[in-house]
């Protein structure tokens, strides 16, 4: 069974994956710039921000009502329509599409709440294959150390509350994030993963990945992608940007 | 009760679920728009009523995690077909989830209005990957009995007309656009959703049901049917 569509159309798809707090959003946000400052455009997609499911995705959240089968098919609903009108239309636009998480974070996080391992890598079977997909390394108490220190509570879901994996929040999301982790590191492999050692420092990780764009596309960068209108932008899934 | 057959998931069990579990009756009315599926529901409902089974009835749409989404999606023009075909999936897992599987455990007949047939038609229809919508919906219960009601597209087309007097817009398939107006799209998209329901026919074991009868003998033959259904020894069940 293939795992994705192949990419047939002149844009690029680079993704960046791993878990809450291993700085890949840090990470993407200074690669596109990167790139449009050398003249590419660029456009942005993160995960679960489909306009047309966001009201659906809010009524579960706030009302517990997710299973690990609708929680599964909601998030493969916010993808696809994000595939159908924002991703491909873009890569055919011939721009390079910057995605932050990719169905990857549904094959770790959907079996890690107990979802069959085939059927969620049959779910996402049209989603389009990434030229590159980053995955930022990072040992567990790293990335908690970064999540718990700074930013507001966890949420229910985020936290993994709804396995009962502990009656406490940090506990829970302790729990729930190991377990992504060791997901993200058994299909590493086998996705052909660039992985990024996500201790590093900014730079050195950013370098890193620079490197990499580098020598996978850097030609087609310079003479076959879509370029951009050398205006700044600091719109995020703004697929104006490329038009 | 000992020699029951527990009902079968087609692929993918839903994580949680045991199946032992459950003694009611999945019984599935499938067909295409306007054929008269809520009709004979409505009055199916009453009749197992007074033979003295409980009865819950679903159908499409009607989930209330999904239910408002997919209304509200389907009155803009952005949603396209893969999208559409999950979210519907999605409509159809909180249902089977929240509302049939508990039914079936507490021994109740659950009559549906459409099951995951109409939507992998839709998807076939809309030139989905049958392989991949097929095992998208492998978490689905195999019901007790499907019913397919069946007319010709030329049949239903006076039924939309006088019903509700125009064609819908998502009934015609207006979002592929597979004719020039919505008359031309209806015909051909109906047609389609009906090849790709007589291609599952055989697959799926359903009952064929020719609804170009009269509603009175549709329904004679459907009480027909689920007497028969209910009169088994709880066995020779339709599997796949």
């Amino acid at each position: 069974m293939r795992l994705f569509e192949p990419n047939r159309y002149r844009g690029k798809l680079i993704v960046v994956e791993g878990i809450d707090g291993s700085g890949k959003s840090t990470q993407l946000s200074l690669l596109s710039q990167w790139l449009r400052s050398m003249g590419v455009a660029v456009s942005f997609s993160e995960w679960n921000s489909s306009p047309l499911v966001r009201e659906t995705t809010k009524r579960g959240k706030k009302k517990e009502m997710f299973t690990p089968t609708t929680f599964s098919l909601i998030h493969a609903t916010d993808f696809a329509d994000r595939m159908e009108h924002y991703i491909l239309p873009v890569l055919k636009a011939g721009a390079v599409v910057c995605a932050d998480r990719y169905a990857y974070t549904a094959f770790a996080r959907d079996v890690v709440r107990g979802c069959s391992r085939t059927w969620v890598r049959n779910l996402y079977r049209f989603a389009i294959r990434p030229n590159l997909a980053f995955y930022f390394r990072v040992p567990l108490d790293v990335a908690l150390g970064r999540i718990l220190g700074g930013r507001d509570a966890i949420k229910y879901y985020e936290a993994g509350m709804d396995l009962g994996l502990s009656r406490n929040v940090e506990e829970s999301f302790r729990i729930f994030q190991g377990r992504i982790l060791e997901e993200y590191e058994a299909m590493a492999a086998e996705m052909g993963f660039h992985i990024i050692d996500a201790t590093g420092s900014i730079e050195q990780q950013q370098r890193q990945m620079r490197k990499v764009v580098m020598h996978d596309i850097g030609r087609s960068l310079r003479d076959g992608v879509l370029r951009g209108t050398g205006l700044e932008s600091n719109g995020r899934e703004n697929t104006a940007d490329v038009l | 009760m000992a020699e029951k057959t527990p009902l079968t998931f087609y692929s993918a069990a839903l994580p949680g679920i045991d199946t032992s579990e459950l003694h009611g009756k999945l019984i599935v009315i499938e067909g295409p728009d306007a054929v008269g599926r809520s009709t004979q529901i409505a009055r199916l409902r009453p009749w197992l009523e007074h033979q003295g089974h409980a009865v819950l009835d679903t159908g499409m749409a009607r989930s209330a995690l999904a239910g408002k989404g997919i209304q509200q999606a389907k009155e803009g023009n952005t949603l396209g077909p893969i999208t559409m075909t999950l979210y519907y999936a999605t409509d159809f897992a909180d249902r089977l989830e929240n509302e049939i599987i508990p039914a079936l455990r507490a021994g109740f007949v659950v009559l549906t209005d459409r099951y995951i047939f109409s939507i992998m038609a839709r998807a076939v229809a809309r030139n989905e990957d049958r392989s991949w919508i097929e095992r998208v919906a492998g978490f689905a219960l195999a019901p007790h009995a499907v019913y397919y009601l069946r007319a010709d597209v030329k049949e239903l087309i006076p039924r939309v007309v006088n019903g509700r007097g125009y064609f819908d817009f998502w009934e015609s398939g207006m979002d592929m656009r597979f004719g020039g107006d919505m008359y031309d799209s209806f015909v051909r998209y109906q047609t389609r959703l009906l090849r790709a329901l007589d291609r599952m026919s055989k697959r799926y074991n359903f009952i064929t049901i020719d609804a170009m009868q009269s509603p009175d003998a549709i329904f004679e033959e459907l009480k027909k049917h689920i007497t028969r259904l209910f009169g088994k020894n709880r066995r020779g069940r339709s599997r796949v």
